[in-house]
């Protein structure tokens, strides 16, 4: 009996199409994203029904964490380094460009005051150590947190937002002073940033 | 791989063009589209976080209307320890003190009652949500239907207060719980000892 003869065929591809997807995915993924922003600390946001997005531009970013440190960043790198400017006048030190420039490249930050300067003569990747995310003091005796809006505001475009994100189970006086602060610099609007949860359906009684 | 053009070494006959394959070979591109794509999916957030808009009254006006709520409209929520919640509707009178409860934020604790006291409003604003869902009205006319609704003088006015042992997780739970009921008129105010001394009374 004659063997059936298979007629071997080429195991190559034309990855032309292929190529074309995941090209196209690409440029789909490049042109709707915007990068995850680095965060001092890890904050668990509580859920809402809440659909308000947020703008992406012109915000305060007011970081509450689990253990209740605040941490404070606005976007920008030319307004950070206005903010960092005026919030040196006022306590009077004064930084080089150098650090300004190093200081517009950080996104968020919690550190008092008078430990800036060495904050920012560390390397970045060094400024990421727990350690140095003690949180930007908010007590009344010694109110930075208060400072520090305050020369926000003057450098930001009009029609900035503010927005607290804070932890689930950070505790109740540190939000309270916060909003405090925030209503003795007459800020009464502002947003609290949650995560998604859906509307419960709810029988009418 | 074989699809490479290869430079034909051998002697051809003179004269003849070479012909060469146009064909190459993508997969090396592909690894390397699939590579960007995987970057850049780690790397980004898609959805922008939601967040809750919240005013609250500058200082000055507080104090005038604090004197303005009527007390059979008001219903103060303390949030506790414990994602406890108390609740009492009214005020102190004639030396009374109002009956506190205690509950939670599951849907039959705080939700229940709060949407048995905004009943009426409630279920107004829930047709109107749904005429809005089946794009019987737009936007703009939700809005203003929903106005008025629940600018309705049975409504009822929240006061929220948080003692020193509450999260800000149960605040945002009690923000939702307004969204959640349609309650429009609501406040943060700080806890006064009157409150504190309610709850001790009820805890001993």
């Amino acid at each position: 009996m004659p063997r059936v003869k298979i007629p071997r065929k080429s195991t190559l591809l034309d990855m032309t199409a292929m190529c074309d997807v995941a090209f196209l995915l690409l440029t789909f993924f490049m042109l709707t994203s915007n990068f995850t922003k680095k965060e001092p600390a890890l904050i668990n946001t509580p859920s809402s029904i809440s659909e308000i997005k947020i703008p992406e531009r012109n915000i305060m970013m007011i970081l509450v964490d689990a253990k209740g440190k605040v941490f404070f960043g606005i976007d920008g790198q030319d307004t950070r380094e206005k903010m960092l400017t005026k919030i040196g006048e006022s306590y009077s030190i004064i930084f080089t460009p150098q650090e300004l420039k190093d200081f517009s490249l950080i996104n968020s930050f919690g550190v008092p005051i008078h430990a800036m300067k060495m904050f920012l003569d560390m390397k970045p990747e060094d400024r990421d150590r727990a350690e140095n995310a003690v949180g930007i003091p908010c007590d009344s005796l010694n109110n930075e947190f208060k400072s520090w809006i305050s020369a926000a505001r003057v450098v930001m475009n009009p029609g900035y937002r503010i927005a607290i994100k804070g932890d689930k189970v950070a505790t109740y006086p540190v939000i309270k002073k916060l909003m405090g602060t925030l209503q003795d610099l007459n800020e009464n609007r502002y947003n609290l940033i949650t995560s998604l949860e859906h509307e419960p359906v709810i029988e009418k009684p | 791989m074989s699809e490479v053009a290869v430079k034909d070494t051998s002697k051809g006959k003179k004269g003849k063009p070479k012909k060469l394959s146009t064909r190459v070979d993508f997969t090396p591109m592909v690894d390397l589209g699939f590579l960007l794509i995987t970057f850049f999916m780690l790397a980004t957030t898609l959805s922008k976080p939601q967040t809750m808009e919240i005013a609250m009254p500058p200082k000055d006006v507080n104090e005038i209307d604090k004197t303005q709520i009527k007390a059979s409209r008001a219903v103060t929520i303390i949030l506790d320890k414990d994602h406890k919640v108390y609740y009492y509707e009214g005020t102190r009178e004639n030396n009374i003190d109002p009956p506190l409860n205690l509950t939670d934020f599951s849907p039959t604790g705080i939700r229940k009652f709060l949407i048995k006291r905004n009943l009426d409003i409630w279920v107004k604003v829930g047709d109107l949500k749904a005429k809005k869902a089946a794009k019987q009205i737009n936007q703009e006319e939700f809005d203003k239907q929903k106005n008025e609704i629940v600018a309705a003088k049975t409504a009822p006015i929240v006061i929220i207060k948080a003692t020193d042992n509450a999260t800000y997780g149960d605040l945002i739970n009690i923000l939702d719980e307004m969204a959640i009921c349609d309650i429009e008129r609501y406040a943060i105010l700080n806890i006064d000892p009157f409150d504190l001394d309610l709850i001790k009374k009820k805890t001993s």
